[in-house]
């Protein structure tokens, strides 16, 4: 026990910082899923998922390796679409709309569901046209002058124009893990995206560049639905307020993230957060 | 007969040393509680090296000075006046005992001195040969006592014989090298004898290209500007460029971005055959089927295009090409790491600006690398030109017009009878090198974007 114990005083801890149980009631539902399946050719890899992600709050996604949190969350924004022989089935709505309905252009989608990656990936061009990228290709801009606002806007709100503003020109595969996982950070904020999807956004970094994008995600929970995936249970305790458990395809178990942490329902769910299983 | 006495001398040796060396170490080891450092096999291996390597050594020291040592036996029996002639003939003298010894037949009765001198020259022969024999196996058979009595517990012969296979791997990869440098030199000499005749100035930047082919006669040695010549293989490079850049770098976006797997893994495969077909047989479809074709297509537009022509020949010459760049971009496309693309579409950018904006700027520099090998394939291509281009080596701008390229004159001046002392055959090596050079230049340049592109990702 004496694990568990150590984590929930972490928990709790941050939890305070954050947000209450009672405030995570004004959040709205954003995003609904229904039975959504996925096979990669033959293989299932995920067996029917059911979960609503609520509005400008953070839901974090754990689980053991394989376990179906990245291709769920790469449903959302039909990254799996990129896959060749990946079927995805069941329904996922987002503000009451069906994502997979064939009239639904899959630019747009991804224009409004933003995506951050495990392994920061800034294309090899400047740190200026990384993130003038997405507004360049949308129409975003009227004029330079826009455009130079939106990156700086999404520089300023991924916490990295400060440390770049000097070298705008410069190429942004140069900077740092963490500022460049910052950098694709703007990136998805310059599009002007409702969701931003993160898959494992840190395991790539050391802690004081993971310290320094909690505290972004932290920031952008205000403006944003964030749904992040991650191998790390502290974070989803320290970032969350909602926290789902996968574990080999299935959605074992979802809620608050203080109820999961503290008073998981499932035997599963426990063992995982005890460090048991995973 | 000598060979086969040679190949039998080495093969007895090369399988008694090796049993030698397995037994004798396999002997040590057994039934005490001594171990080997290296297993009976390595043993085996360094004893038979240790004796064959030394015959091969004097087999092949025979190789290379029999010439000169039986010139100067045979000199030596010859009347001391015949070795103060002429080179050649000195050579002719030596090359008439030659014949009269081997038996056969010489024009006019041999004199009495070449008749000794010959029947020495027979018997000098069979007893050289059974000399090198002879010392061949010697040094052999002593190789294999000296390595024999080396063999005990602790000899470390797996690592002698790496350190062997390490030499010979090291010789292997000089053989290319030096058989380029081999080629430069000996192109160099004999380009340097070509500018003994005509002024470098004249040959770099001359503008008419005229071998007169009477090298004896009224004294004049003819033109040979290479400029005409240049500017053709330039221009059909330029054309071949034109076709197969654009066809081969779409051919290649489709294979490897939108084809399906099953469609790429048949596609790409035909697309690399075609890399294998004859240049021969593609100059056949330019002058059959392409020429006529372009002439056809000329007369209905009012322009007139020659059915051997600079554009003819340029146009299957990309053609040529296409597989060579397609083949190489989809490589290099396909390095560019998932999360590139991944990034990009995760931004709402459709599949071809992905394309446009990411992945071929990304790509761009290892193209650009293989655009230049394809360059120098084309400067280099000679049976296409030969065919199609019409072998007119005038300075001229319409490539509709027939040409000439650098390869095609090479190819000119040395068919038939080339005598190799005129310059009009030795401006082949004046050519040979400058087209050497070009291509040289090229690749270099194309593998050092190529290796800057590659550290780009890793």
């Amino acid at each position: 026990m004496d694990v568990l114990a150590g984590k929930v005083k972490v928990t709790s801890k941050t939890l305070d910082q954050t947000m209450n149980p009672a405030e995570l009631m004004d959040h709205p539902i954003r995003l609904t899923a229904r039975d959504v399946t996925v096979h990669y050719g033959e293989k299932q890899a995920l067996h029917g998922i059911s979960i609503d992600i609520p509005d400008r709050a953070v839901t974090a996604f754990i689980g053991p390796s394989g376990c179906g949190k990245s291709t769920f969350l790469r449903c959302i924004n039909r990254m799996n679409d990129t896959i060749e022989g990946a079927k995805v089935g069941g329904k996922i709505e987002l503000d009451g709309e069906d994502i997979y309905s064939p009239d639904l252009d899959v630019v747009e989608l991804r224009a409004r569901v933003g995506m951050v990656f495990q392994k920061p990936n800034p294309f090899p061009k400047s740190i200026y046209d990384n993130v003038a990228y997405g507004p360049r290709i949308h129409g975003l801009a009227k004029s330079k002058a826009d455009l130079d606002e939106i990156v700086i806007s999404s520089l300023r709100k991924a916490g990295l124009f400060e440390e770049v503003k000097d070298r705008l020109s410069e190429p942004g595969t140069g900077l740092s893990g963490g500022q460049q996982q910052r950098l694709c950070i703007a990136r998805a904020i310059a599009v002007g995206p409702e969701v931003i999807l993160m898959d494992e956004p840190c395991s790539a970094l050391d802690p004081i560049a993971t310290a320094i994008i909690e505290e972004l995600i932290d920031e952008l929970r205000e403006n944003y639905t964030i749904v992040i995936v991650t191998h790390s249970m502290q974070q989803a305790a320290r970032v969350s307020q909602k926290t789902a458990f996968f574990h080999l395809g299935n959605l074992i178990e979802h809620g608050d993230t203080e109820e999961i942490f503290t008073n998981p329902v499932n035997k599963q769910t426990q063992d995982y957060i005890m460090g048991r299983i995973g | 007969m000598n060979a086969l006495v040679i190949a039998a001398l080495l093969l007895v040796l090369l399988t008694v040393s090796y049993q030698v060396g397995w037994s004798r170490s396999r002997k040590l080891a057994d039934g005490k509680d001594t171990r080997l450092h290296s297993r009976p096999i390595y043993h085996g291996v360094l004893a038979a090296l240790f004796a064959v390597l030394p015959a091969i050594v004097i087999l092949g020291l025979w190789a290379l000075f029999s010439q000169s040592v039986t010139n100067s036996f045979i000199l030596a029996q010859l009347p001391a006046e015949v070795a103060q002639q002429q080179p050649f003939e000195v050579q002719a003298a030596i090359s008439r005992v030659q014949a009269i010894a081997s038996g056969y037949g010489v024009i006019g009765e041999p004199t009495p001195a070449e008749a000794a001198a010959a029947s020495a020259y027979a018997s000098f022969q069979q007893l050289s040969f059974l000399g090198v024999i002879a010392a061949a196996a010697a040094l052999g058979a002593g190789g294999l006592f000296w390595a024999q009595r080396r063999i005990a517990p602790r000899l470390r012969a797996r690592s002698e014989v790496e350190v062997f296979v390490r030499l010979a791997l090291i010789a292997c990869s000089t053989v290319a090298i030096l058989t380029t440098l081999g080629i430069v030199l000996s192109l160099l000499s004999d380009a340097l004898r070509f500018f003994s005749f005509i002024n470098p100035l004249d040959f770099f930047f001359g503008t008419t290209w005229n071998p007169r082919f009477q090298s004896t006669g009224s004294g004049s040695a003819g033109e040979y500007g290479l400029l005409p010549l240049l500017w053709g293989t330039v221009m059909i490079s330029i054309i071949a460029m034109l076709v197969a850049v654009p066809i081969g770098l779409m051919s290649a976006i489709y294979l490897s971005q939108y084809a399906h797997e099953r469609v790429r893994g048949v596609v790409k495969p035909i697309i690399e055959i075609l890399a294998g077909i004859p240049t021969i047989v593609y100059g056949f479809f330019a002058l059959v089927t392409v020429g006529p074709f372009l002439s056809g297509l000329g007369d209905l537009v009012g322009i007139d295009i020659r059915a051997t022509s600079a554009l003819t020949a340029g146009i299957v010459m990309g053609i040529m090409i296409i597989p060579f760049i397609s083949s190489l971009s989809d490589d290099i496309l396909g390095q560019v790491p998932r999360a590139m693309r991944d990034g990009s579409l995760g931004l709402g950018a459709t599949q071809s600006e992905t394309i446009r904006k990411v992945l071929l700027p990304a790509a761009l520099p290892g193209v650009v690398g293989a655009v230049l090998l394809a360059v120098s394939r084309a400067i280099g291509e000679t049976m296409i030109v030969v065919l199609a281009a019409g072998n007119s080596p005038v300075l001229r701008a319409n490539p509709a017009e027939p040409t000439s390229t650098v390869t095609v004159s090479i190819v000119n001046q040395l068919t038939g009878d080339a005598d190799f002392t005129s310059p009009q055959s030795l401006v082949a090596f004046a050519l040979g090198l400058t087209l050497f050079a070009m291509t040289l230049l090229l690749n270099v340049l194309a593998l050092y974007i190529v290796r800057k592109f590659r550290e780009q990702y890793e």
